[in-house]
């Protein structure tokens, strides 16, 4: 069994930054609009966003091809925009049109599309954990070199499929990456209110598994460990687990108002955001021109959704059963 | 049937379920097995013996034994369906189908929809029904949970040629499919002698179908009509026998598949019976029976000469003691009197 601990070494070049930072931006300028245009009342329904985790998202997609696939949870939109489902295809979704990457029959908590790798997104906490191990056993058994990589939060591993999945999957040696988004909140739950073992990695442990901690704020330190995890899955080496320190900018869902969380705490991570980590290492002229392209995306996408057709009543029949 | 000589030799259940999937594993490489116990050299062959040498065909790549992770063989079942499997997945008791009904329910049965029909969840979930002197725990008729459940096809053959024939289906159709079995049908050359049914059948040697969603008239009759499934079909038969000899012809229908269901097949007896009673060993509230009652009396009122019955078992978990067992579970008897005051 190989040790516990990765060295998280990987290189990434330098001019990998200003990509990963345009689809941090891509992300966080999706979520913005998605908040308003929900405010305003044309998007229905409810909404988990994803401000602040950005790097999570887009470091581990960066190094997946779009033959592998991903799992996803009820706070999806960003995990989806990584693994690129179009951001025409996530906005009609939410705004319950036919031309939505899940045809209007997904919506906010359910955004997926096969055709790039990413199941529609499974709300039930833990869900993705026993699922992402058939993705793995197909790979296997089809002796591909594909990988799956399985998106949580912290608050899955207490729910029974984190511990039957990851057992199986060590057991089974299947090529999956494990991505715990540990943003320290199951809802309005701190983790060491629920956990007496404070890093998610250490659970890795007990079970044969390779575990690091990362910086989540971090795109390249989250990369360099997805990279790494990914090789390791590819030459068959197994499951690996990767914990994200990270921190969701807004609430649990819309109507949080976060009071469970101190404006000392939500300062110390704004001031490490994930967006001003990357932009660092860019010009100002790179980083309004990144501005400028993602705005003139999110527009075409808007627009999209909100031309596109709703659906006929009547399909809300069709599609249950193949 | 075809109709030019077919190769036929009696087989168990259990020999047909095995036969069933070694030969689509033969056929499509892409179908394997998973669950608890299934492959282990020297071990049970799964929990009735049903995969006994399979592993020494198909190797432990094929036959996969898995921790005891209901979860985890329910949603590696799913994960693995939609990415260009054909799992057949094993609970070893129909109750533990409880440790997993997330993976089932919101996972297997919504996948296919959620992704606005992109995806296709080709999977099959065997499990075993049936009190059986195992007291509470392992003994459950769970079929009606997942009747209940849009997604999700529900079978629950009762012969050995059926059971060979719609397991073949079950592998080959593209929607999650839930193959209920019952423990005491699995085994049984030779319980005739013994006093009891014989549930072997002729299973042709050449491979062969059964369709899912189209039910089985037993035997003929014009007076009742009994739907029942596993042992409960067999008491309505003996039942049947029971009331020939008084005057009395019951036709008796295996449903063979309880979603989707063949109304066709049922509402046709009915028309011509005027009388419907359904049999299970599930218990009687919500159970698949009340479904049945109800798409019954909405399409046959007008034919019916008396009240729908449902025979099902007493709404208590299973005891232990075989004098309380028997107390609870639908007999030949309740059954016969059941028809006699029918037709009263």
């Amino acid at each position: 069994m190989a040790e516990h601990v990765l060295t998280g070494d990987a290189p990434a070049g330098a001019d990998a930054v200003e990509g990963l930072y345009r689809g941090m931006l891509l992300i966080r300028r999706f979520e913005e609009r998605v908040y308003r245009l929900f405010l305003e009342g044309e998007i229905p329904g409810t909404l988990h966003q994803y401000q602040g985790q950005e790097a999570v998202a887009v470091g581990v997609c960066d190094v997946l091809r779009r033959d592998d696939w991903i799992t996803s949870t009820h706070r999806p939109h960003g995990h989806a925009l990584a693994k690129g489902v179009s951001a025409r295809g996530a906005m009609a979704e939410l705004y319950g049109k036919r031309t939505g990457c899940c045809a209007g029959k997904g919506g906010s908590m359910h955004l997926g599309d096969p055709a790039v790798g990413m199941l529609p997104a499974l709300a039930i906490v833990g869900a993705g954990n026993t699922v992402v191990t058939g993705l793995g056993l197909s790979m296997k058994l089809r002796k591909t070199d594909q990988v799956a990589a399985c998106f949580f939060g912290e608050g899955a591993t207490n729910e029974g499929a984190f511990h039957e999945g990851i057992n199986f999957a060590a057991v089974e040696r299947l090529p999956i990456v494990l991505v715990c988004e540990n943003n320290l909140y199951g809802a309005s739950t701190p983790y060491h209110r629920v956990s007496l073992v404070p890093d998610v990695a250490e659970r890795a442990k007990a079970y044969g598994v390779p575990a690091q901690i990362v910086d989540g704020m971090d795109v390249l330190a989250v990369r360099a460990a997805a990279a790494e995890a990914v090789a390791r899955a590819r030459a068959g080496a197994g499951p690996t687990l990767i914990e994200c320190k990270t921190y969701r900018f807004t609430g649990h869902s819309r109507s949080d108002a976060r009071d469970y969380r101190s404006d000392e705490e939500e300062a110390e991570w704004a001031a490490r955001d994930p967006l001003l980590v990357a932009g660092a290492r860019l010009e100002q002229a790179e980083l309004e021109q990144l501005e400028a392209d993602v705005r003139a995306e999110l527009d075409d996408a808007v627009e999209f959704a909100r031309s596109s057709p709703l659906p006929e009543p009547g399909e809300a029949l069709d599609g249950v059963y193949a | 049937m075809p109709e030019t000589a077919v190769q036929t030799r009696r087989l168990t259940i259990a020999e047909a379920l095995r036969e069933a999937i070694a030969e689509e594993m033969r056929r499509d490489e892409t179908v394997f097995l998973l669950g608890e116990d299934v492959g282990v050299e020297g071990g049970f062959g799964g929990a009735f013996g049903v995969y006994l040498g399979l592993v020494e065909e198909f190797g432990h790549e094929r036959i996969i034994d898995t921790p005891i992770s209901e979860k985890a063989i329910a949603g590696a079942a799913v994960g693995a369906a939609v990415l260009g499997m054909r799992p057949v997945a094993d609970m070893q008791y129909a109750d533990f189908l409880f440790e997993c009904m997330d993976e089932l329910v919101n996972q297997a049965a919504k996948l296919r929809y959620m992704s606005g029909g992109k995806l296709s969840v080709p999977m099959v979930m065997r499990a075993p029904v049936g009190t059986t002197l195992r007291g509470a725990q392992h003994g459950q008729c769970p079929e009606s949970y997942f009747v209940h459940v849009p997604g999700l096809k529900v079978v629950a053959p009762s012969d050995a040629y059926h059971a060979k024939g719609i397991l073949k289906s079950a592998i080959r159709d593209d929607n999650p499919v839930l193959v209920f079995e019952h423990k005491l049908l699995y085994g049984s050359k030779g319980r005739e002698a013994a006093g009891g049914w014989d549930l072997t059948a002729e299973v042709p040697t050449d491979d062969y179908t059964v369709p899912i969603g189209k039910a089985i008239i037993k035997r003929p009759g014009s007076d009742a009509t009994l739907l029942a499934t596993h042992v409960s079909l067999y008491r309505a038969l003996a039942a049947a026998d029971q009331l020939a000899s008084e005057g009395i012809e019951c036709e008796v229908i295996d449903p063979l598949t309880l979603n989707p269901l063949d109304e066709q097949t049922i509402f046709s007896s009915v028309q011509k019976t005027g009388r419907f009673v359904v049999v299970h060993e599930d218990t009687l509230t919500g159970g698949w029976g009340a479904e049945v009652a109800a798409r019954v009396a909405d399409d046959c009122l007008g034919y019916l000469e008396a009240p729908i019955k449902r025979i099902a078992t007493y709404d208590v978990p299973a005891p232990a003691a075989p004098v309380l067992e028997q107390a609870i579970v639908p007999q030949v008897e309740t059954i016969v009197t059941t028809i006699r005051e029918l037709l009263g």
